[in-house]
């Protein structure tokens, strides 16, 4: 049973490093998206593998479901020339070779050091219950709604304010575009809309 | 043979150094830096659910998802921008945001 959840660690952890290289080294930015959302796939079934069965799933809805069409969605309206934007590729690579392989340092400095006595007594301030008692999003609804209902309605107000603020900034109002005006339609009235002219004959008006 | 934290830290680890590669690979897309962007948060909801699942504690998972949350707000608000600045100049350069001569 060990060997088998270490086979399907192995499988889901290269799939998503390797589909993350292949977004960020990929000329075609469609091609990118697509990658981005099978690394998103397989980070789910890391999740799953780890426990956070909800949280996987959701990963699955907002990521695969919203942000990733979002995203192909710009790539497919805008009009990119990749040629003349890839063209320069490799022209910061090594710097950014050298910032990632400084980064990789750290963090291995950080975490084999020893920086973090095991011996000390962990302090978990909400115990996750046994998952043949109490599912997992279930156990997690109890804590989110509770304690952390604060910081719940203040993820929707930031939702709602980048919902308003993506509608704002794309909304665009074009010139030379017949439009539907309701007050204009419900205030006319016979008087305004007849205009009678004498015309004389031989003229016209 | 047993996956313990150290090997989800890797994959987290990982990520994240190729999310900052990413960056300043792709700086003339910014639509790729987004996804590079994307890429670390990953990185850091990994390290998030790891930690929880390996303390016994559950709120690494809720940290994950306002994480998640964030994430989102962030992508609708970069690619609205994107859209705005690609009606306007034409491109999506990074070299051609410049008029504040920042």
């Amino acid at each position: 049973m060990l060997g088998l959840q270490a086979l399907f660690f192995y499988i889901f952890a290269f799939v998503t490093i390797g589909s993350a290289l292949m977004v960020v080294f990929l000329r075609n930015p469609v091609h990118s998206v697509l990658f981005l959302i099978l690394a998103f796939v397989s980070g789910a079934g890391l999740f799953l593998l780890a426990g956070a069965e909800f949280l996987a799933l959701i990963l699955i809805v907002v990521y695969v479901g919203a942000v990733a069409i979002l995203f192909l969605f710009v790539v497919m309206m805008l009009d990119i020339d990749i040629a003349q934007v890839r063209g320069r590729m490799l022209e910061y690579a090594p710097i950014g070779a050298l910032v990632g392989l400084v980064l990789l340092a750290e963090i291995i400095i950080a975490v084999t050091g020893n920086y973090y006595d095991p011996g000390t007594p962990l302090v978990t301030s909400q115990p996750i219950p046994p998952l043949e008692t109490v599912s997992n999003i279930q156990a997690l609804g109890s804590v989110l709604y509770t304690r952390y209902v604060f910081f719940f309605q203040v993820s929707g107000m930031i939702l709602l304010v980048a919902m308003i603020g993506a509608i704002v900034l794309t909304l665009r109002h074009r010139e030379g575009i017949k439009r539907q005006s309701v007050s204009e339609q419900v205030s006319h009235t016979g008087k305004n809309s007849i205009e009678v002219r004498k015309v004389e004959s031989g003229k016209g008006i | 043979m047993e996956i313990g934290l150290g090997h989800y830290l890797t994959v987290g680890a990982v990520l994240f150094v190729i999310g900052v590669f990413g960056i300043f690979l792709n700086r003339k897309n910014i639509i790729i830096i987004l996804m590079s962007v994307e890429l670390i948060l990953l990185a850091v909801n990994v390290n998030f659910v790891a930690f929880s699942a390996f303390l016994n504690d559950l709120v690494g998972q809720v940290f994950a998802l306002f994480v998640l949350t964030v994430a989102a707000a962030e992508a609708a608000i970069g690619l609205a921008i994107l859209v705005v600045f690609f009606r306007n100049r034409g491109s999506i350069a990074v070299d051609d945001v410049n008029s504040m001569k920042g």
